[in-house]
């Protein structure tokens, strides 16, 4: 095993294990810390900044952040091989943006496939393409959020335009194993059937992209907020109910893409 | 052949209608049995107890109430009332006599017993007045065995106040050769015996009394058969009246002669089912390898075109109905122990041949099936998995799972198998296996296991090492020496393992005292005759005649153990925080959270909101006096500080369930304190003692009776359940939770071991949830877990969690790829979960 990969350090604040949302089977999620979006639904709003933060649980206080290695890592995802080979499931890589600690990330996948763990990442795809081709070779699955075709609009709600993520994402699936697009839909910012169609028709017209998911928003992160000594903008957004939810998911398929509602 | 895939049958609406009549009521308790008993004992006072016992049995089905119920299929009833109890006061009887008036209101398993049934049993007691098995065992036990079991260090009351039970006997064959065809078996082996033998008096006494049992049974199934042949000629509805003739022709045929047809066959069960449960008063008597032993009966019926799919699914639904209409009332400390009324009659399905092949069959899925259909805790449902079980047999399997109600319990092959040719099982019969009540395996009709023989406390001992041996004043251990004389951990730990091994020594004498005293006053030659090699050897099943004998107590609080000898391994001994003298003190004072502590500071807020309401000024002086004056006789407010750092020092350190390799194997050497002792002993029956790791729901009542343990928990509190981690100290979710309890050794435990895990149903939800959750499975089983069951929670528990939290400290949601505890999450967010499980439903 590659000694420089194992003692690579990157900041990361949280690692979930027996995850079954977010890829294939059961999976352990590393979470790494940093993000150049700032989406206002964010449920994990201790990913956004890299500096290491604390959090005040009303009254308890808990440090968001800690520098580890490659090592220590693996540590903990190699626990679980039994159940990620008896699901199909590995490792996925979330945030933050794994795009923004690439010398971590990329050793962290490597590691993982040396092991012949199945790997996947959760992305923004908001880099430039060099850095992300240098993750394709290590990664199973590309799962990447595509949040609105309209640029404006999503500047207003995530503070950057889209024209990078759009032109990566035609990129990404010409070169990636998998490529699947994953939308969270929010209320007020994506959630008609005209904007859903949008997008998915953005990704049906991607090379060898055939499957869509649509996340619906909730509202779990909103204590990290007050926790985090932020404001929470979506207090009043009501998540989606569920003929809503099939509604879109209708829509998403009309263009010819596989689709399932959640991760 | 084994078969991949078999789809579902809907339900009959009999069932649900089968169903309410069961449960219109209150259970009963009837008197019939125990009068009708003792009129048999008191004319067969001179003669030998097996031959006594079957004329009693006699006695009894050939004049005990019989009925046959509204739309049932399937018939035999205990009691005249549904889902009534018998009284067996051979066994004991001075508890019910105690609990007369309580026994309908108390919280556990209440049962209603009219004023007349209260006279009729005041009327039968006297006689068994130093009559009873109890009474015997109790004469037979050391008086050092006795203190322990009265300083609740195990107890091992189930066997001590009622039958053994805990067997599967040999329904093939039954159903195979009826009654008539085993008496035959019977007569030959008397033919054999030549009036010189010196086992001649005893052999022949059994065998005449197996047969006289035998004959019972065939008569009391003509009872049914003529009593539905009058009910068939008053029944106005056509459709009724056939199913009478039927059930009547049935009754006539079997068990007497071998099933024809898979409807012969299913009552031919259920006579065998029942019958055993009025000779004798022990629960689990367990179905075992029902898909296989009914499979030919069903194959014959659907080949001939004898027989749909609906109406053998509807002939199963309808067994599994009628397991839930025996009952059993045990005294209300045992109520505890065993709370739901269950019987733990442990039916499996799945697993492989004796030839070492899959032998799922369409039977195995209509089990799973009837236990959607039924939706009832019996059969207590099990599932073999191996690593050739098909996997749309598991996902259905998952998919009962997910309805909430607790079934299937699963288990590994791949574990049990060996541990089984361990102690001494053949490759065939190994394979052959079944679970008996929880969690216990062995092979069917050749084995006696007494599995369920004790309830061992492991905290009590660490109680006893902490106090050298001493307990409430008494010496109920033996001396190992004061705390301040342990200069290491392992003089400490070697403290700790002779006072197990002392009290293990006990444990033993205890049941082997009421092991004797089974085969001396309630030997069961009904049972006996269904069980190898009773005949042969001669004696019944509680002499010893069974092939294999074991005795299996359980050990519990594995968790609570291991936590707290980690505790005082690197906090006394490793970071010197405190002296062992010191941590005594704490758990002496639970912490400085005796339940008069916490009443103080409850008590200064109402005495405080008095004298302000009086007009009296309250400042922070007043409130402080009143304070010390209410807590003068707890422990002083220094001292408490104190005991809350302890305690902060505890919970920083790691825990059992977290996947951390340094406690996890610590663990694994703390079971063996209590495993690997235990083996070297032998019972009365020629067998030997192994350890189950598993407290069925003692570990609350139990818990109740233990004092602070340095793992940080309080005084009186529930102990851990089973092998599962201490509640709320697994926090890595379930695979780390897993992985450390596999990190045990369940193959020496070969009594069984019990792994509980709590699931909110969004974990399986749709079909990618069922196949995740049968590769946790799998992935558990890979290494080297033995058991695993599970709870998932539905709304009302959720909402239960809202108003309760402190009972709900551990229950983990996941939605959305976030996961949380459930009880830390706001009002409003909670809100957000319950009503997503609504709208998704299960």
């Amino acid at each position: 095993m590659d000694n420089r990969d194992l003692d690579t350090v990157g900041r990361i604040f949280n690692i979930q294990r027996f995850s079954v949302h977010d890829g294939p089977g059961i999976r352990t999620i590393v979470f790494l810390k940093g993000c150049a979006f700032r989406c206002r639904w964010c449920c994990n709003p201790e990913s956004q900044s890299f500096e290491i933060e604390t959090m005040n649980m009303d009254g308890k206080i808990k440090t968001e952040g800690k520098d580890v290695t490659v090592r220590e890592v693996m540590d903990t995802v190699i626990k679980d091989r039994p159940y990620y080979r008896r699901s199909g499931g590995g490792l996925t890589l979330s945030g933050g943006e794994s795009l923004l600690q690439p010398e971590f990330a990329v050793a962290l996948l490597r590691t993982a496939k040396n092991n012949g763990i199945s790997t996947a990442m959760e992305s923004t795809g908001f880099a430039s393409f060099d850095v992300i081709e240098r993750f394709l070779p290590y990664l199973d699955l590309y799962l990447m959020d595509i949040k609105h075709i309209n640029s404006q609009k999503h500047k207003e709600f995530i503070g950057k335009p889209n024209e990078l993520v759009l032109e990566n994402a035609k990129k990404i699936a010409q070169k990636a194993k998998k490529l699947i697009i994953r939308v969270p839909v929010i209320p007020t910012f994506n959630d008609t059937k005209e904007e859903i169609r949008e997008i998915a028709e953005f990704a049906s017209k991607l090379e060898n992209v055939d499957e869509i998911h649509l996340l619906p928003y909730h509202r779990l992160g909103a204590d990290k907020y007050r926790w985090l000594g932020r404001k929470y903008l979506m207090e009043d957004i009501v998540p989606p109910d569920n003929e809503k939810m099939q509604e879109l998911k209708r829509v998403a398929e009309s263009t010819g893409l596989k689709c399932q509602i959640g991760g | 052949m084994s078969i991949q895939d078999f789809e579902r049958i809907p339900k009959s609406d009999r069932i649900d209608r089968l169903k309410e009549n069961l449960f219109k009521k209150m259970p009963v308790i009837e008197a019939d049995r125990a009068v009708l008993l003792t009129e048999s004992y008191k004319q067969t006072e001179g003669l030998p107890i097996v031959e006594r016992r079957a004329k009693a049995f006699r006695n009894i089905c050939e004049n005990i109430p019989i009925t046959i119920r509204d739309e049932e299929l399937i018939v035999g009833s205990a009691t005249i009332a549904p889902r009534g109890c018998q009284v067996f006061p051979e066994y004991s009887f001075e508890w019910l006599e105690s609990e007369f008036d309580t026994v309908a209101t108390r919280k556990a398993d209440p049962f209603y017993i009219s004023e007349e049934t209260k006279d009729t049993l005041r009327k039968v007691y006297p006689y068994w007045k130093g009559k009873t098995s109890s009474d015997l065992a109790s004469s037979y036990m050391a008086d050092e065995t006795k203190i322990a079991m009265a300083h609740s260090i195990f107890t091992p009351g189930n066997y001590f106040y009622n039958g053994v039970g805990h067997i599967t006997v040999l329904y093939d064959k039954v159903i195979e050769k009826g009654f008539s065809g085993i008496i035959q078996e019977a007569k030959a082996e008397l033919e054999k015996c030549d009036v010189s033998d010196a086992d001649y008096a005893k052999k022949t006494s059994f065998l005449n009394a197996a047969i006289e049992s035998m004959e019972t049974a065939i008569t009391y199934a003509k009872r049914y058969s003529k009593l539905a042949s009058e009910m068939a000629q008053k029944e106005t509805n056509e459709t009724r009246k056939k199913e009478l003739l039927k059930i009547s022709e049935n009754c006539k045929n079997v068990p007497e002669k071998g099933a024809e047809t898979f409807y012969e066959a299913c009552q031919s069960f259920w006579f065998v089912q029942m019958l055993i449960q009025m000779e004798g008063s022990g629960h689990s008597i367990s179905p075992g390898r029902f898909d296989q032993y009914m499979y030919p009966y069903y194959k014959k019926d659907i080949d001939r075109g004898n027989i749909t799919n609906e109406f053998a699914q509807e002939l199963i639904d309808c067994v599994w109905v009628k397991l839930n209409d025996l009952n059993k009332v045990r005294d209300a400390a045992s109520a505890e122990g065993f709370a739901g009324y269950s019987l733990f009659q442990n039916l499996i399905a799945g697993g492989q041949t004796i030839d070492g092949l899959d032998a799922t069959n369409e039977l195995s899925f209509m089990c799973i099936y009837a236990s959607m259909h039924v939706l009832l805790p019996q059969p207590s449902f099990s599932i073999r998995v191996w690593n050739g079980s098909p996997l749309e047999f598991l996902i259905k399997a998952a998919e009962l799972t997910r309805t909430g109600v607790g079934l299937p319990a699963y288990y590994n092959d791949e574990i049990i198998i060996p541990a089984l040719l361990n102690r001494g099982l053949t490759m065939e019969e190994a394979r052959d296996y079944n679970i008996i009540g929880c969690v216990e395996p062995q092979k069917a009709g050749k084995t006696d296991g007494w599995h369920d023989a004790a309830f061992f406390n492991m905290c009590r001992v660490l109680e006893l090492t902490f106090n050298n041996g001493m307990d409430k004043g008494e010496l109920v251990g033996i001396k190992t020496g004061d705390v301040s004389d342990f200069k290491t951990f392992d003089e400490f730990y070697d403290a700790y393992k002779k006072q197990m091994n002392y009290q293990i020594k006990l444990l033993v004498n205890a049941d082997n005292s009421i092991d004797v005293a089974h085969s001396v006053r309630c030997p069961l030659p009904f049972l006996s005759s269904m069980v190898d090699d009773c005949f042969k050897r001669g004696k019944t099943v509680q002499e010893g005649g069974a092939v294999y004998n074991f005795t299996g107590p359980q050990g519990f609080g594995i968790a609570n153990m291991a936590d707290s000898l980690y505790a005082i391994k690197k906090l006394v001994f490793e970071q010197k925080k405190l002296t062992l003298a010191e941590f005594k003190e704490a758990l002496d004072n639970n912490y400085g959270r005796t339940s008069d502590n916490i009443d103080a500071e409850k008590l200064t807020t109402e005495i405080v909101k008095q004298l302000a309401s009086s007009g009296k000024e309250v400042n922070e002086k007043v409130i402080e006096d009143v304070y010390k004056e209410v807590a003068k006789y707890n422990v002083d407010l220094g001292k408490k500080e104190k005991y809350d750092a302890l305690l902060e020092m505890i919970d920083s350190l790691p825990k059992f369930g977290n996947d951390i390799d340094d406690v996890d194997s610590f663990a694994r050497d703390v079971a063996y304190t209590y495993t690997k002792p235990l083996e070297k002993y032998k019972n009365p029956r020629g067998g030997m003692f192994q350890a189950g790791l598993y407290p069925v729901s003692a570990n609350v009542p139990l818990g109740a009776s233990t004092g602070a343990t340095p793992d940080g928990r309080l005084a009186g509190k529930p102990v851990a359940d089973g092998v599962s981690p201490s509640s709320g100290k697994d926090v890595n979710g379930p695979t780390a939770s897993a992985n450390s309890v596999a990190r045990l050794d369940h193959f020496i435990a070969s009594n069984g071991t019990l792994f509980n895990m709590k699931f909110h149903p969004s974990a399986l939800e749709g079909r990618t949830g069922l196949e995740n959750f049968v590769a946790l499975i799998r992935a558990y089983f890979d290494q080297k877990g033995m058991h695993m069951q599970f709870n998932v929670v539905s709304r009302e528990t959720l909402k239960d969690a809202q108003l309760h939290p402190e009972n709900y400290k551990t229950l983990v949601v996941r939605v959305a790829g976030y996961s949380a505890l459930f009880t830390t999450l706001s009002k409003s967010l909670q809100d957000d979960i319950i009503n997503r499980t609504e709208q998704r439903g299960f």
